[in-house]
């Protein structure tokens, strides 16, 4: 059995790939909101905090995991608000 | 349960790619963030769902309060603001990593996942300061030049050393969480060492690594938890801020070395000498020239947002436009602090997005422009780039706003940009500088034209 690790990095690899051909396609005017939008993904961290945060256990691996979902949620909805607020102003003339 | 849970992060990551697909075309961007929001939100449904956990109150708790920050942020926050809003989100989600990171300590990890784990704890420390000072410097809350004192590379290898150190002793020795607290602090450390000698106009290039660290940094969090979504999630985003990071760089023609450790304008003169002299112009004359103009481009920079003009600025396009005039707007990648930095004021303005050229576009135009409008912008239209063998920033490629007809600079005064580099374009004999605040002197034209 080849070990998960193994999986992960292929994952990896793969996703890193497309990223690039993703963004490479993104024109400059939409920079700034892809930024902001690509930040607001990277709040997916709030995810694998919450198997940390919910042990039950009260001990201090759960309050960082708490303040982390915390710190994670400001991320993701913020960004994506800011993200939708900013393309929403995004006109073409006569639109 | 547990392979329900997998299958719907195969549809979140689904979503978040087409997302960023979606990203590609101003017509299609809005709908496309909401995709990826709707994968977001699917993701944290199935992380929910997770066996693990039996405890969810302090969970919803998390939630709510960061539900509530991150809201109400984004509906307060300026658009001039954005480029500080962005590097204090991209901090928390570095801290975020590092708590991940840290919390997912236990005494049966084996070695690979402590590697991953403090992984995600460097990574995440350095992106959360380097964000925060990051942030400093775009809010000006801290001074934005550069830092620099003697013997700083020897203090920055030194912290290195201390991070490789600590960091391999940690995977030795989990147990002893010495070496733990000494990674973090060293990673802390590394964060505003590695952000203050970065000077206000290379922020651009600053924010977009930020912002790849920060998607690296959830990567290196999800190998210590084993969550695929958090891996797949974490690689679109480095791979988002290393390709803006590259773009940034070749738009000012300078390394990704150079830019972070040459603490580029931090103060040295320069001596060319520039022959000419200025000459100012009043808003009236100024009128009077664009009255008669019949092609005008405008290039706004940081400028244009510190005197927050982006709604005055389409009031005169306009005005110009009814006048019979054809009016363009001319984008340098690196103008403001941010990628597409103005590009947003712009579209908060109400400026179509057809209007915006970016700079291989304008410059073939540029002989045929009557007037050049230049608001708030310095190095992006500096002639010396082209001209000047000994100018620091010779070789970037720039507007050459000098080519049309006739230039104006709006400027507050004679004091010389952020990089301490003398513009010539001032002293062209077909310039004309209109001094005052940007939002003044183009309110000042909007009146008579009115």
């Amino acid at each position: 059995m080849v070990p998960t690790e193994v999986f992960l990095t292929f994952i990896l690899m793969l996703t890193i790939f497309l990223g690039f051909e993703l963004i490479n396609k993104v024109p400059a005017t939409l920079h700034t909101p892809l930024m902001s939008g690509a930040n607001a993904i990277s709040g997916i961290c709030l995810v694998g905090a919450f198997a940390l945060a919910g042990t039950g256990h009260n001990d201090l691996h759960k309050w960082l995991a708490v303040a982390a979902v915390a710190l994670a949620t400001i991320n993701v909805v913020g960004g994506y608000m800011v993200t939708d607020r900013m393309l929403a102003m995004f006109k073409k003339k006569g639109s | 349960m547990n392979t329900l849970v997998q299958y719907s992060y195969i549809v979140a990551a689904v979503l978040f790619i087409y997302g960023l697909k979606e990203l590609g075309s101003p017509a299609t961007a809005r709908r496309g963030n909401f995709i990826s929001a709707i994968g977001m939100l699917l993701a944290v449904v199935a992380g929910l769902l997770d066996q693990a956990i039996v405890d969810f109150q302090w969970i919803v708790l998390g939630i709510v309060i960061g539900a509530v920050i991150g809201g109400a942020a984004a509906r307060m926050v300026q658009m001039t603001a954005m480029p500080e809003m962005v590097a204090l989100f991209n901090g928390f989600g570095g801290m975020a990593s590092l708590l991940v990171g840290w919390a997912a300590i236990s005494n049966d990890a084996g070695t690979s996942t402590l590697i991953t784990i403090i992984l995600s704890i460097l990574i995440g420390g350095v992106t959360f300061t380097g964000s925060m000072i990051a942030y400093g410097k775009l809010s000006e809350r801290i001074g934005s030049g550069a830092v620099l004192f003697s013997g700083q590379q020897v203090v920055n290898s030194l912290i290195v050393l201390g991070i490789l150190g600590g960091s391999v002793m940690f995977c030795l020795e989990p147990a002893n969480h010495l070496w733990l607290y000494l990674v973090i602090a060293l990673s802390l450390l590394f964060g505003v060492m590695a952000v203050i000698p970065i000077g206000g106009a290379d922020m651009p290039v600053v924010i977009s690594l930020l912002n790849s660290y920060s998607g690296l940094a959830a990567c290196a969090a999800g190998f210590a938890v084993n969550n695929n979504i958090l891996i797949v999630a974490g690689a679109l985003v480095g791979a988002s801020g290393i390709i803006l990071t590259q773009i940034m760089c070749k738009a000012m023609n300078r390394s990704l070395a150079n830019v972070l450790f040459s603490g580029f304008g931090s103060g040295k003169v320069e001596t060319t000498k520039v022959e000419g002299e200025i000459k100012p112009i009043s808003v009236q004359d100024a009128y009077y020239i664009l009255e008669a103009a019949s092609t005008i481009a405008i290039i706004p920079g940081y400028g244009m947002a510190v005197a927050q003009a982006q709604h005055v600025v389409k009031e005169l396009a306009e005005l110009l436009e009814k006048n019979g005039a054809e009016v363009s707007f001319g984008i340098h990648p690196v103008a403001g602090r941010m990628p597409g930095h103005m590009n947003v004021l712009l579209a908060e303005a109400d400026v179509s997005y057809d209007q915006l050229l970016e700079m291989d576009e304008i410059n073939p135009r540029m002989e045929n422009v009557d007037v050049a409008i230049v608001i708030g912008a310095n190095d992006v239209v500096n002639p010396a780039a082209r001209e000047s063998e000994s100018s620091p920033i010779y070789g970037m490629p720039v507007i050459n706003v000098d080519k049309a007809r006739t230039v104006f600079v709006l400027k507050r005064s004679m004091a010389s940009g952020f990089a301490g580099i003398e513009n010539p374009l001032f002293y062209k004999d077909n310039t004309r500088m209109l001094f005052g605040d940007a939002k003044e002197s183009i309110g000042g034209l909007v009146r008579e034209f009115n």
